[in-house]
């Protein structure tokens, strides 16, 4: 599924990374009106974790694309899937954006994904 | 109320008459005659189009044969998507039957995910009903249930069978009568003029006063352009189910009502028709 959002004047917006919320202050400035949310991170079972934990998102970023962002960080083989999961309940459609799964299922002014490489919740 | 039951069954039994045919660049060794199908509205389309696809793969040539795929006029149709909000969303107000392009090459990897097996549709079906009872009642309900449940609720939608998936669907539909509804009602909505997924936001179904929320509440503070001020025409069509229903309608029935079998009453804003 595409970033349908995505606009002309930010190219590539699949390639790039979340940010680390530590080194985003200052990007956070620059780009102003862009709206971020924070996004929290955790590894279920035998899945790596990752050392950073805390994400600040573009709310218009797909799970999907999360997911993908995920696996390279990870360094997953190509034939490994990656699971993300709300609530440690239900997994969301991989063309939702995390924006609006933040308005609603966000807490404590974050979201909280947790990731696996097998189904861990059906 | 026995009027309400028969809505409900009225939105399963829906149907629309479609007809596939084969997108032209296929090669085929002779001419592919198009299929006529009535596809339930509350289904999706990947577990409805076996016929479909035996169909067409008797002319396609079969080392040109990929994953199959559905497109309207140029739009391709999430397969995820139920297919009356397909088909309300893109082809309300056009000609029946529905005229579907069949694919089996070039799979549009940005515009559609791809679904390699029923199972798949399966989980993405259960998963939405766990998403919407996260909603309703924290999930409590669904995470309540017994895995025989579960299967009892996607076995009713992959084989027509409305009583045997209701037996289950009701107790999602239960809330505590001093609520007055769910916690929040599951809703996405859709709008044709917009390439943005849909919208869903926590709405409750009863006001802090404590009187019901209808649909024109829900539309006033989610997409208020589409509401048309006194005298100007109206421009948009708010469709659930193919009907448009009147905006004084609480949220709470609908929901309970015309949603679809993943739980979620699936809202399309489409123009209205200039004539």
């Amino acid at each position: 599924m595409s970033d349908n959002a995505e606009s002309p004047t930010e190219p590539q917006k699949e390639e790039s990374s979340p940010q680390n919320v530590a080194s985003d202050s200052g990007d956070t400035a620059k780009t102003g009106e862009r709206k971020k949310i924070d996004v929290l991170l955790k590894a279920v079972g035998d899945t790596p974790i990752m050392k950073t934990k805390k994400w600040a998102v573009e709310r218009e970023r797909t799970i999907q694309s999360l997911a993908q962002f995920i696996s390279r960080f990870l360094k997953l083989e190509p034939n490994e899937q990656l699971f993300i999961y709300i609530n440690q309940s239900f997994a969301p459609s991989p063309d939702q954006e995390v924006g609006v799964l933040f308005d609603c299922f966000g807490s404590d002014g974050k979201l909280v994904l947790h990731y696996c490489k097998s189904q861990a919740w059906g | 109320m026995a009027d309400d039951k028969d809505v409900l069954r009225d939105v399963w039994y829906g149907r629309i008459p479609a007809c596939f045919t084969l997108y032209p660049d296929e090669v085929t060794d002779r001419e592919a005659e198009p299929f006529y199908l009535l596809l339930p509205r509350v289904s999706y389309l990947m577990l409805v189009t076996d016929k479909v696809k035996k169909h067409f793969l008797k002319v396609v040539k079969a080392e040109d044969v990929e994953e199959m795929w559905f497109e309207y006029e140029g739009t391709p149709l999430k397969w995820h998507c139920p297919i009356g909000v397909l088909f309300d969303l893109h082809a309300s107000n056009t000609a029946l039957p529905w005229s579907i392009t069949v694919h089996f090459k070039h799979f549009p990897d940005r515009d559609l995910l791809r679904c390699s097996s029923s199972a798949l549709i399966e989980a993405h079906f259960m998963s939405t009903i766990k998403e919407a009872d996260a909603f309703k009642h924290k999930g409590q309900v669904i995470n309540d249930m017994q895995k025989k449940d579960h299967k009892q609720l996607w076995m009713g939608l992959q084989n027509d069978k409305f009583d045997q998936f209701w037996a289950i669907n009701r107790k999602l539909m239960e809330y505590p009568t001093e609520d007055g509804g769910f916690r929040y009602i599951p809703f996405r909505i859709y709008q044709t003029l917009s390439d943005r997924p849909s919208i869903q936001k926590l709405f409750r179904p009863v006001s802090s006063e404590g009187h019901a929320l209808t649909l024109g509440d829900l539309l006033k503070e989610l997409v208020p352009d589409v509401i048309s001020q006194d005298d100007d025409p109206k421009k948009y069509q708010v469709v659930i189910h193919g009907i448009e229903p009147l905006f004084e309608t609480p949220i709470q029935w609908l929901s309970e009502h015309l949603s679809h079998p993943d739980n979620f009453l699936h809202i399309c804003i489409v123009p209205a028709p200039s004539d």
